[in-house]
Parts: C-alpha cells; sequence; structure tokens
C-alpha cells in the first residue's frame, strides 16, 4: 500500500519542475557537459556586462558578444590558410614528437646504456620552456616554417617521452607479468613484444594526449616566428596591434583544436587497447 | 598407440630433486634465512602439496623450483638437470590473476606455444583441445576483465599445461576464489592431472585441499622455513568431494591439524 504524505508549502509543480530539472541534467552526461560550458560563457559574459573589478579586471576584458563578433569577421574573410598552417605546424611538430619520444622513451626504460648515454642531457633540456628556443630556433632552423614545426615538436616531445619511460619501466617492476613470460620459455623479444610494449600502451597514450595539447599550447610561441599566416599568428599580431577581440578569439580557436585532436588522439589509443575497463565513480 | 607412447612419456619425465636448498635474503644488512637446508625428492608424475603457515618458505621454495629466486646453497633438479633459470618445461600458475589482460583467452593459452614456434595451425588445434576441457571453449576470444575468477584461473592453469612441461607448480591458485568455485576448481584439476600424470608441487595453506589433492602432503616448519613431516595420503582416486567427510580424512585432518598448529603458534609469536 502506497502512502501519499501531503507537503505542505512546497507546491506541486515545483516538485515536477525540480525533477525534471533534475532528470535532465544529473542522468544525461551530454547535457551536464553543456550546462558547465553555458555556465562558462554566462558568468564570462556577465562579469564583462557590470564591469567586475575586484583584484581581477574586467573592463578591458572583450566579452563573449564581442569575441562571437570578431569571429563572423574573421571567417568571413579567408579564415582556412590560418587554419591550414597552423594545423599542418602543429601535425609536423607532433608527429616528428611522438614518434621520437616513444622511440627513445621505449629505449631509455629497456635499456641501462640508453638511460645513462641519453637521459642526462633530456633532463637538462626537459625544463626549458618553448618560447626559450625561439632566437635559437631562429639561428639554426633554415626557414621560418622549420623553426616552428621545432618549437611544437619541443612542447609534445617531453610528455610523451617521460610517459612512454614510465609505462616500460612500471610494466618491467610488476613481478608477476614478467614472471609469467619468463616460464612461458620468453627470450627478452617476446618479453619486450608481447608485454612490455602492450604494458605501458595506457601510459605511452597519456603521454600523447598530453603531448598533442602541448604541441597546441606551444603555437602562438611558435607563431610569433611566422610572416603572416596562422591562427597563433593572429593572436600575437591582434595584441601588437591593441586589437582585443581576435585575441580572445584566437586563444579560444586553439583551445577548441587542441580539445578537438587530444580527443581524437585518445579515442584512437582506446582503440588499440580494446582490453582496458574503466569505471569511475558515479558512470553508468 | 599413440596415446601409450604419449603416456609413458609423461610419466617418466617430472623427477624433482631438492638438495640442501636454503635461501638467505638480504636487505640492507639485515639477513633473514627463509628456507635451512631442505631436502626433498618428488617422483615423475607424483601430486605433492607443500603445506604451511604463512611465512614458511612455502612459496619461497616453489620459486626456486620455478627459477625466479636463486638458492644461496644447495640446489634444485628437475630430470637430473639443475635450474638455473626458469623455462617453460616448469608450468607456473600464481596466487594472483596473471593472464595477461592485453590478450584473449585463446591468445594468452597460445603465448607458449607460439614463443617456442609451434606452426599456427597445430597450435589453433591443441589450444582448442585444452579449451574444452576445462569449458572455456566459448570464452576463447575474452579477455580477462570479462572473465570470472574461476574462468581466469582455469585459463592460466590450461596456459601452463598447454606447454606440457615436466613440473606444474601451483602458488595457492585458488585462495582468491570463493569456496564453490574453488571446490569446483579442485576437482577440475585432479581431472586434467588424471589425464596427463604430470608431476605437480602445489602450495596451499588450507588442509582441506592439500588432503583432497596430495598424494603427499609436506608440512613445513617456521624459523627458518623447513620440512617438519611428509604425510603419504592414502586416500582413493579418483577421489570426490564426499571423500572430505570420510573417516580417513578426518583423521588425516586432524593429523595435519595438530603437527601444524604448532608452527603457526611460532609464526604468530610476539603477535599475541
Amino acid at each position: 500500500m502506497a502512502v501519499s504524505v501531503p507537503r505542505v508549502g512546497y507546491p506541486h509543480w515545483l516538485a515536477q519542475v525540480s525533477h525534471a530539472l533534475n532528470s535532465l541534467l544529473l542522468s544525461s552526461r551530454s547535457a551536464r557537459r553543456l550546462l558547465a560550458l553555458v555556465l562558462f560563457f554566462g558568468i564570462w559574459q556577465i562579469l564583462c556586462v557590470i564591469d567586475f573589478d575586484f583584484f581581477i579586471n574586467f573592463q578591458f576584458v572583450p566579452s563573449p558578444v564581442e569575441v562571437f563578433k570578431a569571429t563572423l569577421t574573421f571567417f568571413t574573410e579567408s579564415p582556412w590558410v590560418h587554419f591550414r598552417s597552423s594545423i599542418s605546424r602543429v601535425l609536423w611538430g607532433y608527429a616528428a614528437a611522438s614518434g621520437l619520444g616513444v622511440l627513445l622513451g621505449i629505449m631509455i626504460g629497456w635499456f641501462v646504456v640508453a638511460e645513462d648515454l641519453l637521459m642526462p642531457p633530456l633532463e637538462l633540456l626537459r625544463p626549458i620552456p618553448a618560447v626559450a628556443w625561439i632566437p635559437l630556433a631562429i639561428l639554426m632552423f633554415p626557414n621560418a616554417e622549420s623553426g616552428m614545426i621545432f618549437i611544437t615538436f619541443v612542447g609534445a616531445f617531453f610528455p610523451v617521452l617521460i610517459s612512454t619511460i614510465n609505462g616500460v619501466e612500471s610494466t618491467l617492476s610488476d613481478t608477476v607479468l614478467i614472471r609469467v613470460g619468463q616460464c612461458l620459455g620468453a627470450k627478452p623479444w617476446h618479453i619486450f613484444k608481447d608485454i612490455v610494449v602492450p604494458g605501458s600502451l595506457p601510459s605511452i597514450a597519456s603521454g600523447l594526449v598530453i603531448g598533442m595539447g602541448n604541441a597546441w599550447f606551444c603555437l602562438v610561441t611558435a607563431e610569433i616566428l611566422a610572416g603572416r599566416y596562422g591562427i597563433g599568428y593572429i593572436t600575437w599580431e591582434s595584441y601588437v596591434v591593441s586589437n582585443y577581440p581576435p585575441i580572445v578569439m584566437g586563444m579560444l580557436l586553439i583551445g577548441l583544436m587542441g580539445a578537438f585532436s587530444s580527443w581524437a588522439v585518445s579515442r584512437a589509443m582506446e582503440a588499440l587497447m580494446p582490453w582496458r575497463v574503466i569505471k569511475k565513480q558515479g558512470s553508468v | 598407440m599413440m596415446m601409450t607412447q604419449l603416456e609413458q612419456l609423461q610419466t617418466t619425465k617430472g623427477a624433482v630433486q631438492v638438495e640442501g636448498l636454503s635461501v638467505t635474503f638480504r636487505n640492507r644488512g639485515h639477513e633473514t634465512h627463509v628456507l635451512d637446508s631442505i631436502q626433498l625428492g618428488i617422483r615423475p608424475g607424483e601430486f605433492v602439496c607443500l603445506l604451511g603457515p604463512s611465512g614458511c618458505g612455502k612459496s619461497t621454495l616453489l620459486n626456486v623450483v620455478a627459477g625466479f629466486i636463486k638458492p644461496t646453497a644447495g640446489y634444485v633438479m628437475v630430470d637430473q638437470a639443475p635450474i638455473m633459470r626458469p623455462g617453460a618445461d616448469r608450468g607456473f600458475v600464481f596466487q594472483q590473476y596473471s593472464l595477461l589482460p592485453w590478450k584473449t583467452a585463446f591468445q594468452n593459452i597460445e603465448l607458449g606455444l607460439k614463443i617456442r614456434g609451434m606452426a599456427k595451425g597445430d597450435r589453433t588445434e591443441l589450444v582448442h583441445d585444452y579449451l574444452n576441457r576445462v569449458g572455456l571453449y566459448k570464452h576463447r576470444n575474452s579477455y580477462p576483465h570479462q572473465m570470472s575468477g574461476g574462468m581466469q584461473q582455469r585459463a592460466s592453469i590450461v596456459r601452463a599445461l598447454v606447454n606440457s612441461p615436466s613440473v606444474l607448480l601451483m602458488d595457492e591458485p585458488f585462495a582468491a576464489l570463493d569456496a564453490q568455485t574453488r571446490h569446483m576448481m579442485q576437482e577440475l584439476l585432479l581431472n586434467i592431472w588424471d589425464d596427463l600424470k604430470t608431476t605437480v608441487i602445489f602450495v596451499t595453506h588450507d588442509i582441506e585441499e592439500a588432503i583432497f589433492l596430495g598424494d603427499r602432503i609436506c608440512i613445513m616448519g617456521v624459523q627458518p622455513g623447513h620440512i617438519k613431516a611428509e604425510l603419504p595420503v592414502g586416500l582413493r582416486r579418483p577421489r570426490h568431494f564426499d571423500d572430505t567427510l570420510s573417516a580417513e580424512f578426518v583423521n588425516l585432518h586432524r593429523q595435519v591439524f595438530e603437527c601444524i598448529r604448532e608452527e603457526t603458534m611460532k609464526s604468530m609469536e610476539g603477535c599475541l
């Protein structure tokens, strides 16, 4: 027998609305994600409209609406050459960084001699930020294009390298996995191929995702070298000429493309690892 | 004809000789004597259980036979050949679920044969045969995370056996399973062993398990690990779960219990 308890002072329709909101916002993950974005832009717009100025000053910050207008203008004036230049720089830099990072990372993780010979100079170079490489990139490379690719390479290389080394070393430290191979008669080559490489793949994948983000991260730095084209170039150029909305537009476009390409890399890596199950708190 | 030859081959290989084996671990200048002059001979095809409280070195002894740990003194020989390193002639079933997570049941079991260089057709046939024996054929394309604990351990046992090892080394393989599954696994193991007659060294701390499975039980003592007593198990084979209720079984259980209790008390000294 169901007993309905009348609630005093709480209108029925309000309960229905809150229930509907609840089920819409909390049950659907895409709705929650959309809500996060709406809140982000909404709060930003409000802060601009009220000229928020308490320690952080929003008076000179372009509002989302202004940025949107700048974006419309940008898209009416042949934007594709900028996209093309930036994407090709990032992809070349990233391809070189991920190839070399995974290769060196596996060697350093697997061979003691490789670790001794390669790690000291790499550790020395690792903390140097991409922007500090600009003068050398100008001096070392035959043209601006290869210099820019080098800067994005610097950004992506170290996360890939370090994650790969960690992945290999943590797989090697898993005594049971290594012993499984040994008592099946595995030679070092089999242990490498069948245990160490797949075992370090999750870690390599996270390095590749972070590296992809970092390559975009370094794009503005790289395109300081650029002559005419590139999203990072527009961002930097707008700052030089004090035209603020395109700066934020450039930032957001870089953020968007960085997020999309990181997502693409992480999906590609997931497809390589069908054996993985990830159960989070609150996931269905 | 073929089968009888194979059986003969199986029963003549797998003699294990442990001679004056001592193992000492050194950790930051501190020495721990884990095993002290172990002497043990195992016949080809014999099922021996190493039983003892935790800390008696039973797993260490098994790891030395496997070649994972080097003895400090003494040696282990399998079929007159001294053990230098791990090898496929000594199959190992681990206590933890140890299937490679990135390989399916089939691929896990196939790995040893692949390493040995067996042709693809032959290996598929052999692996399928073994998968059928343990009722995993329809799960052959499952990844370990899609399999229950019992299924994973069945696959692990088959992964070791498919290489036709001289000795099968098992380190508390059923300890993580629930009681029902454990009993099923014990019976299943005896069935396979009955067919193959591989020498088995089975480490456990479960008295009932040791009596149910073994031809002989080696009870190990602590501080340092040594073999305290050896008891033959006279129960008829094939064994069934009902046998655990027989007077013979219960008597043996009491005997073993008395013997092991003393050691457990010793190993718990200082804790109580």
